[in-house]
């Protein structure tokens, strides 16, 4: 092209003037409909999840309507389904998640330090990294199966060892009395030494998340004013880390509420009307502490375990029985939750970077 | 970067005659009073440019100055930020392309875009190219295969992949991912091409095919190039607008710009007092 | 605030010995996966392959062959004890894909919604619950498939078939496992769709494409590889579920693939079994092990295999 030409475009060049305004080309037009189909359809497939949350929750409530009362709370199971609660399991439970916490906190945050702050990168440390992450997959049966095989095992081991009872000292009324704990071989313990090994790997996976969110400034910052590794550790970066530490041990912890395939392996009880200790209510906790004692040693069942076992009764007054049992358990999973969302509320406004 | 006088504008690429007198041309592009907010920040003041049929016009100016955002509105592609309210008038071969009524989907068929990070789809050559007319509907395997050659001739890859069209993209160079970009986006036979900093991520050989690549191109495609790169908007472009902080300064043919402007602002930029 | 690791430098040794001993403690922690996997492994293969001393393991006693190919599983001591477990594993695959059916599609679906349409007030909205669906117990799922949708959905649906249901039935079980798994395939999917490079997105749009083409031409397919191993992780989880399946599929082992009719699976019966009253060293106690351990061994490698995919996809695109 010179600038003589400048004047006269050869025809070629002209072409053809385009309309941008839709509805004028009809493939476009099929082209738009198919996004909208799709945008619509994948709409539906996460608001029918939504909907199903909804339908399970009404059916659940609606069938509860004939039990639920407050008698279902303070009663224990029975054969009788206008008498049977759920005082056992929730008793069972509470056992089962204190200890649970007592024993996957501190070898879970442990861990989670000692991964995260302390170990350097080795062909040892990948190999726990590793691990870590295939545990977290195995299912709750298999956990179900090592308790059953390792921990009952030991349990009932140590019960003949002590016939059948432990003694211990234990101050009463200023002097000490010897008391005889009788062990069943599936205890509460050995119930909550398995379901810690089920939750420690979301504990620790927690733990490692939480930890890692502290910004480095404040290791070099304690280091700096002459601390040692473990008084940053113990001082600065665990108390940093407590409201993810603490969000993740509770949520962990409400996965533990609901497990019931590995305590079923164990041999922990489908039908009983005791509680652990013989412990029917809370005052009991501090009027009778001998029975405390014996509760962790004592045989128990759990929630979701009663109500797999009420779900498996072939008299249908006994359905009720079970919805009734699942909306306490998901009350409970609900207050559980609503806790650690608290925590992490109100911990992480205190913690401003 | 050495300051351009009169004395060293370098030469222009082959194809590009930037004496030549634009006016006769009609305008592919036309933007008048444009402003553009992201939120409540005004990133675009009052911008008006006329940009001919088959020409190359460079957009050049300072980092953040607004010629990307400027660049984006020209095929709605700024749509896609949330936040973002454009005023004013974009008239694409004689339509505003504002209206509502527009068909985007249509618009960016034929106003085609280069970006500065090539960014070829994890398929393979052949499916990189002939996306754009797939999805437009082309199923003709025959009718593909001949626009697939047609545009890696065109942008100068052919003979390098011809025997590997069913390969990965993502295994070519850096300079070859850029020119499969350019292919991609002229197999949807755009008639205006906006390449935003197309060699800017590139070796000095790549720029240099790229650039010779425009020269080829601009016979009978429209294209808007921005760059920081001042030698290579003398040696590209028939027309250089100077955007500074929002507001359109200056245009006029390359030459002119480069070696009298009439702006003070353009003339400390060209010179490199700032920038 | 940002998530960085610490640089090497900061992690010195810990100097005092107290501090030793502090440091030793928690490594002894951190060192107890490994023990549990180093007894998980032991104590299946102690009692399912091999037992030292008197007491005989399962495959001491019932040949590897029959216990693969075998058509009964009828594990009771003495002669008519039958130990084949295609009925058990046909149950498990048929709730597994069951399961894969329905999850599939929903997860996806809700996985290129929250990423590609959802506004970020509806992500904050619907994230929640979807983990909501993920933090009910197994138990509750199982009691809903029983006593809610075999009766009120199932049953009346197939009905109009013409086709008869069990009480029990792996349809309603694999149902509900698939609900279950869901919000698993829908927030793993989801990371990894996200995890898709913007540039390529805007490349897409700029060659004149809708949102279905970007969409489903190039951010799925970009993202291929990662959604396959969260599927591989989401079945996974299902031939691992226990409880619903336990309350709702059934107690009886058949080789199958019948959906309608009631089937145990490898999980439900490990439950069934330690609900019963057989001896500590009999065959039937042992049969719990074999299956554990194949249970164990197929779970374990498919996580592996979806592992090895995720990793791999990570490398593209991180």
């Amino acid at each position: 092209m010179s600038p003589a030409n400048s004047a006269s475009l050869p025809a070629s060049a002209v072409k053809p003037a385009i309309n941008f305004i839709s509805g004028a080309d009809r493939h476009i037009r099929r082209r738009l409909l198919l996004s909208q189909l799709f945008a619509w359809a994948c709409r539906l497939a996460t608001y029918a999840s939504l909907a199903i949350l909804v339908v399970l929750l009404a059916a659940i409530f609606y069938s509860s309507i004939g039990r639920l009362a407050w008698d279902f709370v303070t009663n224990t199971n029975s054969t009788n389904p206008a008498k049977a609660g759920m005082l056992a399991g929730l008793w069972g439970s509470f056992w089962l998640i204190l200890f649970t916490a007592i024993f996957s906190i501190p070898v879970g945050v442990g861990s989670a330090v000692y991964l995260e702050e302390i170990a350097r990168d080795s062909f040892l440390v990948r190999i726990i990294k590793i691990n870590l992450a295939n545990l977290a997959g195995v299912p709750s049966i298999v956990y179900g199966i090592l308790g059953y095989t390792v921990f009952r095992s030991s349990a009932a081991v140590l019960s003949r060892l002590f016939d059948g009872h432990c003694l211990i000292g234990v101050m009463g009324l200023f002097k000490i009395r010897l008391m005889k704990l009788p062990i069943y071989e599936d205890n509460i313990l050995v119930g909550a030494l398995t379901l810690t090994l089920v939750i420690l790997p979301t504990v620790i996976a927690a733990s490692q998340e939480a930890l890692r969110s502290v910004p480095s400034s404040i290791r070099v910052a304690s280091l700096a004013l002459g601390a040692t590794r473990w008084q940053t550790i113990w001082h600065q970066v665990i108390p940093a880390s407590l409201p993810g530490i603490s969000t993740g041990v509770i949520l962990s912890t409400s996965r533990a509420i609901g497990e019931a395939a590995p305590l079923i392996m164990l041999g922990a009880l489908t039908y009983t009307s005791m509680c652990p200790g013989s412990i029917d209510s809370p005052i009991e906790l501090v009027t009778r502490p001998a029975q405390v004692l014996r509760a962790p040693l004592d045989q128990f069942t759990a929630m979701p375990i009663e109500i797999y076992d009420w779900s498996k009764q072939p008299d249908s007054r006994f359905t009720a029985v079970a919805a009734s049992g699942i909306v306490v358990l998901l009350v409970v999973l609900l207050a559980i939750n609503s806790v650690a969302m608290i925590v992490r509320h109100y911990a992480s406004r205190r913690l401003r970077w | 970067m050495p300051a351009i006088t009169s004395g060293n504008v370098p030469p222009s690429v082959a194809g590009v005659d930037r004496e030549l007198d634009m006016t006769a041309h009609s305008s592919a592009i036309e933007a008048r009073h444009l402003n553009f907010f992201y939120g409540e920040h005004q990133v675009l003041f009052d911008v008006s440019l006329t940009v001919p049929e088959r020409s190359v016009t460079a957009l050049i100016g300072p980092s953040g100055c607004g010629k990307s955002t400027f660049l984006r509105t020209l095929n709605r592609m700024n749509d896609l930020i949330e936040g973002s309210r454009c005023q004013g008038e974009i008239l694409v071969e004689g339509q505003n392309i504002m209206d509502p009524a527009v068909d985007v989907v249509l618009l960016r068929k034929h106003v085609g875009m280069v970006f500065q990070k090539s960014t070829p789809f994890p398929k393979s050559i052949f499916d990189n190219v002939a996306y754009g007319p797939r999805v437009a509907g082309e199923k003709n395997r025959a009718v593909l295969a001949d626009l697939v050659e047609s545009c890696l001739k065109k942008a100068a890859l052919w003979d390098e992949v011809k025997d590997r069209l069913t390969t990965s993209a993502m295994s070519l160079s850096g300079g070859q991912q850029q020119r499969l970009c350019i292919a991609r986006t002229l197999a949807t036979n755009p008639r205006i091409i906006l390449m935003d900093e197309p060699a800017s991520a590139l070796d000095p050989a790549s720029t240099d095919r790229i650039e010779n690549l425009i020269g080829e191109l601009c016979a009978n495609y429209t294209i808007v190039i921005v760059t920081h790169n001042m030698q290579q908007a003398s040696r590209v472009s028939h027309q250089t607008a100077f955007f500074y902080k929002g507001k359109l300064i200056e245009t006029g043919p390359t030459m002119k710009i480069f070696t009298h402007p009439s702006e003070k602002k353009t003339e400390d930029y060209i010179t490199g007092r700032f920038g | 605030m940002t998530a960085v690791k610490s640089p090497e430098w900061t992690k010195q040794r810990f100097s005092r010995r107290h501090e030793k001993v502090i440091q030793a403690a928690l490594f002894l922690c951190a060192a107890l996966s490994v023990l549990t996997t180093a007894a998980i492994i032991l104590v299946l293969l102690g009692n399912a392959v091999y037992a030292p001393g008197a007491k005989k393991a399962f495959f001491e006693q019932v040949s590897l062959w029959e216990f693969l190919t075998g058509t009964h599983w009828k594990p009771v001591d003495g002669d008519a004890g039958r130990f084949g477990m295609i009925p058990l594993l046909s149950g498990t695959i048929m709730v597994a894909v069951i399961a894969s059916i329905v999850s599939v599609p929903a997860g996806l679906g809700a996985a290129i919604y929250m990423s590609e349409y959802a506004g970020p007030r509806e992500r904050e909205i619907l994230k929640p619950i979807l983990e909501v669906l993920a933090g009910i117990p197994s138990v509750v799922y199982g009691f809903f498939a029983l006593k809610f949708i075999t009766p009120w959905i199932l049953k009346p649906a197939l009905g109009l078939l013409g086709l008869e249901l069990g009480t029990f039935n792996a349809l309603s079980a694999g149902i509900v496992v698939g609900i279950m798994v869901t919000p698993l395939i829908a927030s793993l999917s989801e990371d990894v769709i996200r995890s898709v490079p913007r540039s390529l997105r805007e490349a897409a749009y700029a060659l004149g494409s809708t949102r279905f083409d970007v969409s489903a031409r190039v951010v799925v397919p970009a993202a291929l590889s990662g959604i396959l191993a969260a599927f591989l992780l989401a079945f996974s989880r299902a031939i691992g579920e226990t409880m619903a399946v336990v309350i709702a599929g059934g107690q009886q082992p058949i080789a199958t693939l019948n959906p309608l009719r009631g089937a145990q699976t490898m999980t439900s019966f490990m439950v069934h079994a330690s609900t019963g009253d057989s001896a500590a060293d009999s065959i039937s106690r042992m049969s719990i092990y074999a299956i554990g351990i194949t249970l164990f061994v197929i779970t374990l490698t498919i996580n592996l295999i979806s592992g090895w995919i995720l990793r791999r996809y990570r490398e593209v695109y991180q």
